[in-house]
């Protein structure tokens, strides 16, 4: 300053200080925009991201059934044993009768073939349930084959040349005309929820797949949540600050940035190799995933220890209680939200996982829903895979609808952590 | 080191250190500390920060074993027994000498289940209705029992520092410990709320032995019988409270009640 009679506050007065103040306020402006366009960026991408899967998979929750007025013929049917029928004559009795005209045995058979397989299944399971049946007739609603219910869902180009199709204009034509009649019903698809894998998209369901994500996790949980908590809270609490344990510490966290196909290698080398655990099986799966989660569940208790004022361990300390008592009455009630929360993440990450399993033999076909952690079977995660594979149509829409289920139980997970830290955390 | 002129009754020693060294790692805290804690006394521990009080009053009940890198040597003992002995537990040595901390540190628990984990926990009573009679003789004791007698469900932490501060006094009380120890118990607090911990310190020492910690000069005054000048590590000068106020007998001490440093 040159004027030294000036008031002190010129100083933030003068044309620079207005200058440096236009700067910092400019700065400030385009770090808001810079901010504010990453984030939507990013919402963008997510919106396009479970917009292309819903738009693919919401049909896959629906499916297509045939309106069929079945008559029980005896003379397709076993008067000993009503399971043992021969039910494809049954329906196909019942389509002939609906197309007179069709007779020739390469149409007949072409003009089965808008009924899936499942189809016989279902009128046998009629009569099964009342035997009187045998001799009279029911109206059924049947399963449609996949090619049918891509037609009713609009999934094929009716404008095509017929030879790129995979449906033919014969068909087309049956299938318009039992729509015509109200006897094409676009319904709710069950089978996709509740049952498991098959070759035919329409019979095809992820119910398989969720059983065996559920059993893969309960293994997970149940090795990794009790082993990671313990060992964070020796490694917090007891062990004493050494050397080693800098060394243990170095290594967890270099643990959980493994890429999992290592942890599926080791998986494969000592469970399926060394120990000869069964191939396929959730508990193989589940033991590689916990190893994988270990690190995540010691990582977030360790944290959630540290972040208890260390004042409530003097004070448990200083009324006498032992360490051990101070660990399980202050330190472990007050820490386990947060410890919930990250094992719940950890938990997510490993459902959402598929080359582990890969490496254990869970990239399998399996058709049986599995009824425990030994049975034979695959993942969520994994049946997205095999069905992005398959080359029919009909698996298309199967594989998005499936990541939605997916989507659905992570999202649910998710929910479930943030809700546990919101409602049970204490705060200081 | 100067011995109390004030020898008419003197009371017995309930703890008392000899050549207490202290170490945290390479840096030494404590340099040989030769102090007697009288029995139903209170005795202050005055001194500029870091001059090693706290460290001293945390050997007394071994809270620096929780501590690591600690060395200690020399010797602490309590009715003549030496609390690092092995026949000593330091869970039963922590019972019955209690300890106070700085800041206000209840559990994020109900007021009851504050006062009752230490009693629970060292199975001092043998049903609820002993448990009931513990928590209400503590928080009587406290002075805190007619502000919070229709309210023990409520969590302790939304109680006021003062409030609470009080709250840990009565949970050490409820141990039924013999010695008290308190770290700048008021350093957190309000004058009205010091006021009502300071009188209650007074009220204790009938029961209990109390060793407190303070940065306060007029508060030892106030509240203690004895006072301990501590300076780098050093016991400078240990005399009655009155004494050593009035006429210190060594300089550094002079210097430091008179406000000329530290």
């Amino acid at each position: 300053m040159t004027d030294m009679t000036q008031p002190a506050t010129s100083v933030h007065q003068s044309d620079t200080s207005r200058e440096r103040l236009r700067r910092r306020y400019g700065r400030e402006r385009s770090f808001k925009i810079i901010s504010v366009s990453a984030l939507g960026l990013t919402a963008l991408f997510l919106v396009i991201l479970l917009g292309s899967i819903v738009l693919n998979g919401w049909s896959g929750f629906l499916t297509t059934k045939l309106r069929l007025e079945v008559t029980y013929s005896t003379k397709h049917l076993d008067v000993e044993d009503p399971a043992n029928g021969n039910f494809r004559m049954i329906i196909l009795d019942a389509l002939r009768e609906r197309f007179p005209d069709v007779t020739e045995r390469r149409e007949l058979r072409a003009l089965l073939g808008i009924v899936s397989n499942r189809g016989t299944w279902d009128v046998r399971d009629a009569l099964l349930d009342d035997p009187s049946l045998a001799g009279g007739s029911l109206e059924l609603w049947l399963p449609a084959a996949t090619e049918v219910d891509m037609l009713n869902k609009g999934y094929v180009d009716r404008s095509a040349p017929e030879e790129l199709r995979l449906i033919d204009d014969r068909t087309i034509a049956w299938v318009d005309a039992i729509d015509e009649a109200d006897d094409l019903a676009t319904v709710f698809n069950w089978t996709f929820l509740l049952s498991g894998d098959s070759r035919e998209p329409e019979l095809a369901g992820v119910g398989g797949a969720v059983l065996g994500s559920f059993w893969i996790l309960l293994v997970t949980f149940v090795v990794s949540f009790p082993t990671g908590v313990g060992a964070a809270i020796f490694l917090e609490e007891f062990a004493p600050k050494r050397r080693w344990v800098d060394v243990i510490e170095v290594n967890i966290n270099n643990l959980a940035a493994v890429p999992s196909i290592v942890f599926g290698l080791l998986g494969l080398a000592v469970f399926l190799n060394v120990m000869h655990m069964p191939r396929s099986a959730p508990v193989v799966g589940g033991l590689t995933l916990a190893l994988m989660t270990l690190p995540t569940i010691i990582i977030a208790t360790r944290a959630a220890l540290k972040g208890i004022p260390p004042s409530i361990k003097d004070a448990a300390l200083a009324i006498g209680a032992s360490p051990v008592q101070v660990v399980s009455h202050h330190l472990l009630p007050l820490a386990m939200p947060r410890i919930l929360t990250g094992a719940i993440i950890g938990m997510a990450r490993a459902l959402g996982e598929s080359a582990p399993l890969l490496m254990v033999g869970m990239v399998a076909f399996v058709v049986d829903l599995p009824s425990g952690p030994t049975d034979a079977a695959t993942a969520l995660p994994v049946q997205v895979f095999l069905w992005a594979d398959s080359p029919e149509r009909g698996f298309v829409e199967k594989t998005s609808a499936a990541i939605m289920v997916l989507l659905v139980f992570l999202v649910a997970m998710n929910g479930l952590a943030v809700y546990l830290r919101q409602r049970f955390e204490i705060r200081w | 080191m100067v011995e109390s002129a004030d020898t008419r009754d003197a009371p017995r020693v309930k703890m008392r250190t000899r050549r207490l060294k202290l170490w945290y790692g390479d840096k030494q805290a404590l340099a040989g500390i030769d102090l007697d804690v009288p029995e139903h006394r209170v005795t202050a521990l005055i001194g500029p920060s870091g001059c090693g009080k706290t460290t001293f009053l945390k050997c007394l009940n071994r809270m620096t074993d929780t501590i690591d890198g600690v060395t200690t040597e020399g010797s602490v003992t309590l009715d003549d027994v030496d609390v690092r002995d092995r026949s000593v537990d330091v869970v039963q040595l922590r019972a019955r000498v209690g300890m106070v901390f700085q800041k206000p540190n209840p559990f994020p628990k109900t007021v009851y289940d504050n006062i009752a984990y230490g009693p629970r926990i060292h199975g001092l009573a043998a049903n609820r209705r002993e448990l009931d009679d513990i928590v209400e003789s503590s928080l009587r004791r406290a002075g805190l029992w007619e502000e919070v007698s229709g309210r023990l469900g409520d969590l302790a932490t939304g109680m006021s520092g003062g409030q609470q501060q009080r709250l840990c006094i009565a949970r050490s009380i409820a141990v039924a410990p013999e010695v008290i120890l308190m770290d700048e118990p008021c350093s957190a607090l309000d004058p009205i709320s010091t006021a009502r911990i300071e009188e209650l310190i007074d009220d204790l020492r009938t029961k209990y032995t109390i060793v407190i910690v303070t940065h306060n000069l007029q508060q030892a005054a106030r509240v203690s019988q004895m006072t301990a000048f501590f300076h780098l590590g050093r016991l400078i000068e240990v005399n009655s409270t009155a004494e050593l106020f009035q006429s210190p007998a060594e300089s550094m001490t002079e210097d430091y009640i008179t406000g000329r440093f530290g």
